[in-house]
């Protein structure tokens, strides 16, 4: 019987399930209704000097009839009253003491910070979360991504934190930056017991062709957004791994960025996160969506042999690599399950306009032919065909042995000849 | 019980009329689901299945919590996914028809995971911790199955007493071949008794081998799942002739054996109900030449689901509407159906007497009630053969209950399903002495489970 339950910095859950900081971590009783619905956690919606927003708030980026497979929004940190939060983060404790409440927050000086840090511990906070990634608003108030875009910054405001906190610490990090991992290790210089990332990316979600207007539109006029949602997802695993594999690093990681379903969970964990967090998602579709990321991540440690999540976490880092030293010499081509196939030749339009041009159509049948000598094992093929299972990526023995980039720069190894190249 | 049905039955010459969804099908039509915030369609349907959270879960390829929410309402979920009306009850539940565009294939979507589920042996459920409480449980259909598998769950041991020599009762003799034979019936049922501790005793009727007295004293409580009795006849000359049948009896001969219809012409089926319809379109697959329903009233007025009409309708059936029989004419077999056209009260219209040709009659005006078998016990109302029940299937009789069929004189599976799991929680709770109520309120038929 596997066991959901994490531990982030300290910070005990009961499955790797959280609220990240944000519209459906508002208020106490949406937190408790999640906390029904069988969250592990959440990260309440950053304390602040309560703000006011705008509207309209949020638009959805729609990929091939997908509604919102991308999402933007321009809200600030919470605009409701500090003593309000405070005591529905006490009431929300009482009432689900075993479920861990991560107090976000954003301030601007030590007093400030030395201030909130003990309110929101004195009502109950199991963890904090430095909210440095918002890349809207409060950035040009000097707070938000603005602190997390400067490492020394970063690190001295984590050290406040960490010096008036008796509960973990965890710094929030933005993407919009060149390397995360400078970033990263600057929270760790400051003391943080761990890292939740990613924000949201700093974004134009689309525009009001007929009103000349960006969205999401405020009046005749719009603003930069934080995106988020399905379409993060990629470049939030990168960001996660990046941190992952860096040896000097070493602090738990939340995941967070467009985190779905069971799925991306697992993804996440395998690259290197105990917890993750979830924001779109349920603004999409509500908070009983975790039932199905409970049990499907249940099974999938229940098939795959896992006992506790632990054992998970990061086991797909070894295998995340430099280009350099990925294998040349690794060969593969494809192969059609003529018996499969149904005729329809989307991997022969994909081959020849997306790629290199060697599935081609035969007189008497309706299956494709590959020319194999000509197959660079590009995937392209395979990726378009609609049945399953019916083209094969088959490894090739081409009786050249294994030799990267840099092998064969610096030592010399053989390359086997370039296939499509003429 | 037997559970080895001979090879060749009549009901294997249809095939599926309605396709299995592949998985990227599947997946496709799960992702077009809104997972809708209260959702209608689980509202109508009488089990509660959390749809769209069992939907959700075949959009992201996790089957098996699919199958689990599915057989956490309704054990009987595979069967109920071919045999259900959805038109009528989830699929026409569907807000995608408020906006005329084409409602969620929830069945077939229930029938992808729930196949899988059977297909993978996966298994969701474990006998509870035993109370050393029996139930004795009449029949072997549906409802008797659903009771029987929720009291094991809550740890009671379940005696099942059933007439006749097969288990899954009408799920296996009378479900239409083209949604379902009568073999996945049986495996579904030998499944659910795969939580052990169910003792199946076939071929025992109650009142004749086992008297209801020596029920009351072995048991702790009974729940009555019996279904209906045999088919009802009009009472007119000539239904004694040769070729003169239920419809009932017929469905399950054809299912469950074999039947010669080489020399069948014209066949002529009497009533407007589903198993009126039902015996029309078998017919005329089974290559009847002429099948013609006779129904005292208008086609709108049918019990029949309209759609199920329409089908038969298109496969050749035809039917004489506000017509009924006065006698069935024949020398040894019967040759023909006299009838009269009648008004709007189904009052004969003097003048309009006309003859059907017929060389087979079925009788699908109903099936007998068998409440009366409780009729030596005292506190249990029984009315025109129907058992009354609370809605916690309470019969009034300290510690007997009862659903499906036998109470509701003759629903859909899913009916008798729900009810035999509201009163497998009911018996719980009286027999485990909880106060204040009848029958404990049926939480687990909400549709939701925390895993």
């Amino acid at each position: 019987m596997p066991d959901l339950s994490t531990n982030t910095g300290g910070i005990q859950s009961p499955n790797p399930f959280w609220l990240a900081s944000a519209p459906p971590a508002n208020s106490g009783r949406q937190i408790q209704r999640a906390f029904e619905a069988g969250w592990g956690g959440a990260v309440w919606k950053t304390l602040g000097v309560p703000i006011q927003n705008v509207s309209s708030r949020f638009a959805g980026h729609t990929i091939r009839g997908v509604q919102a497979a991308g999402f933007t929004n321009i809200e600030l940190i919470t605009d409701r009253p500090l003593e309000t939060n405070l005591r529905e983060i006490a009431e929300t404790k009482r009432l689900f003491p075993k479920n861990p409440i991560i107090v976000s927050l954003m301030v601007e000086t030590e007093a400030e910070w030395r201030e909130i840090i003990k309110k929101s511990i004195d009502a109950g906070a199991d963890g904090l979360e430095l909210n440095f990634g918002c890349p809207h608003g409060m950035c040009e108030r000097g707070m938000g991504s603005a602190v997390g875009q400067e490492p020394a910054v970063n690190e001295r405001i984590t050290g406040w934190a960490v010096k008036y906190s008796t509960v973990p610490v965890l710094v929030k990090l933005t993407p919009n930056v060149g390397n995360i991992v400078p970033h990263g290790l600057a929270a760790r210089r400051g003391g943080a017991h761990g890292v939740s990332l990613i924000n949201t990316i700093k974004s134009i979600i689309g525009v009001d062709i007929d009103r000349f207007i960006p969205l999401p539109r405020v009046g005749n006029l719009s603003t930069n957004g934080g995106y988020c949602g399905s379409a993060v997802k990629p470049i939030a695993l990168h960001m996660v791994a990046a941190l992952a594999r860096e040896k000097e690093f070493g602090l738990p990681i939340s995941g967070i960025g467009g985190i779905s379903n069971w799925r991306d969970a697992v993804e996440f964990i395998l690259l290197g996160s105990s917890t993750v967090q979830v924001a779109t998602e349920v603004m999409l579709r509500g908070y009983n969506i975790v039932e199905d990321m409970k049990d499907g991540l249940h099974e999938y440690m229940r098939t795959h042999g896992f006992d506790r999540i632990d054992q998970m976490v990061g086991k797909a880092i070894p295998a995340y690599s430099d280009w350099g030293h990925l294998d040349m010499n690794y060969e593969t081509v494809a192969k059609i399950d003529a018996d499969k196939c149904i005729g329809c030749q989307l991997c022969v339009a994909a081959c020849h306009d997306g790629a290199h041009q060697c599935i081609h159509p035969q007189q008497d049948t309706r299956v494709p032919h590959v020319d194999e000598a000509e197959c660079v094992g590009c995937n392209l093929c395979q990726i378009v065909c609609p049945v399953p299972n019916c083209i094969t990526m088959t490894p090739v023995d081409n009786g050249h042995s294994p030799a990267s980039w840099n092998e064969f720069l610096h030592e010399g190894k053989t390359l086997r000849p370039k296939k499509g190249a003429h | 019980m037997n559970s080895h049905l001979p090879a060749n039955r009549a009901e294997t010459a249809f095939e599926d009329f309605k396709l299995p969804l592949l998985r990227d099908a599947a997946m496709v039509e799960a992702n077009r689901c809104l997972f809708c915030s209260d959702a209608p369609c689980i509202t109508a349907c009488p089990t509660h299945i959390d749809i769209p959270q069992f939907i959700r879960k075949i959009s992201t390829d996790n089957v098996h919590g699919s199958a689990k929410t599915i057989f956490e309402s309704n054990i009987l979920g595979m069967s109920c996914a071919r045999v259900c009306p959805v038109e009528v009850l989830c699929v026409g539940a569907c807000v995608y028809n408020e906006m005329e565009q084409p409602p969620i294939a929830i069945g077939k979507l229930q029938r992808y995971a729930t196949d899988v589920a059977f297909a993978e042996g996966w298994k969701f459920f474990e006998a509870g911790k035993d109370t050393g409480k029996r139930v004795a449980l009449i029949g072997a259909g549906p409802a008797s199955l659903a009771a029987a598998h929720e009291l094991r769950r809550l740890g009671h041991a379940c005696t099942i007493f059933e007439r006749k020599d097969t288990i899954g009762g009408l799920n296996a003799s009378g479900v239409a071949p083209y949604k379902m034979k009568a073999e996945r019936a049986l495996a579904e049922a030998e499944w659910v008794l795969s939580i052990g501790g169910i003792d199946v005793r076939t071929g025992v009727n109650v009142g004749e081998q086992v008297s209801l007295a020596s029920l009351e004293k072995d048991f702790d409580a009974v729940f009555v799942g019996a279904g209906l009795g045999a088919d009802s006849s009009l009472g007119i000359p000539g239904e004694d002739l040769v070729g003169v049948q239920g419809a009932v009896a017929w469905i399950e001969r054809m299912k469950l054996g074999k039947i010669d219809l080489s020399k069948v012409r014209h066949a002529v089926v009497i009533g407007g109900g589903n198993t009126a319809v039902d015996a029309s379109r078998e017919l005329r697959g089974l290559g009847v030449p002429s099948v013609i329903m006779l129904y005292r009233g208008a086609q709108d007025g049918m019990s029949g689901y309209a759609h199920e009409w329409s089908a038969a309708f298109s496969k050749g059936a035809t039917a004489e509407w506000k017509a009924v029989a006065t006698a069935l004419t024949g020398t040894g077999h019967v040759q023909g159906v006299q009838c009269v056209r009648v008004d709007d009260n189904k009052k004969p219209i003097p003048g309009t007497e006309f003859a059907l040709e017929a060389d087979l009659v079925l009788m699908a005006i109903g099936q007998s009630k068998l409440g009366h078998m409780l009729d030596s016990l005292t506190g249990i109302r029984v009315e025109r053969g129907r058992i009354m029940v609370d809605e916690h299937g309470y019969t009034g009789r300290p510690r007997w209950y009862a659903g499906g069929d036998c109470t509701n004189a003759g629903k859909e599976v899913v009916n008798a399903v729900a009810e035999g799991k509201i009163a497998a929680h009911a018996i719980d709770a009286a027999i485990m002495g909880i106060t204040g109520i009848m029958g404990s309120k049926p939480a687990s038929t909400g549709g939701k489970s925390h895993a």
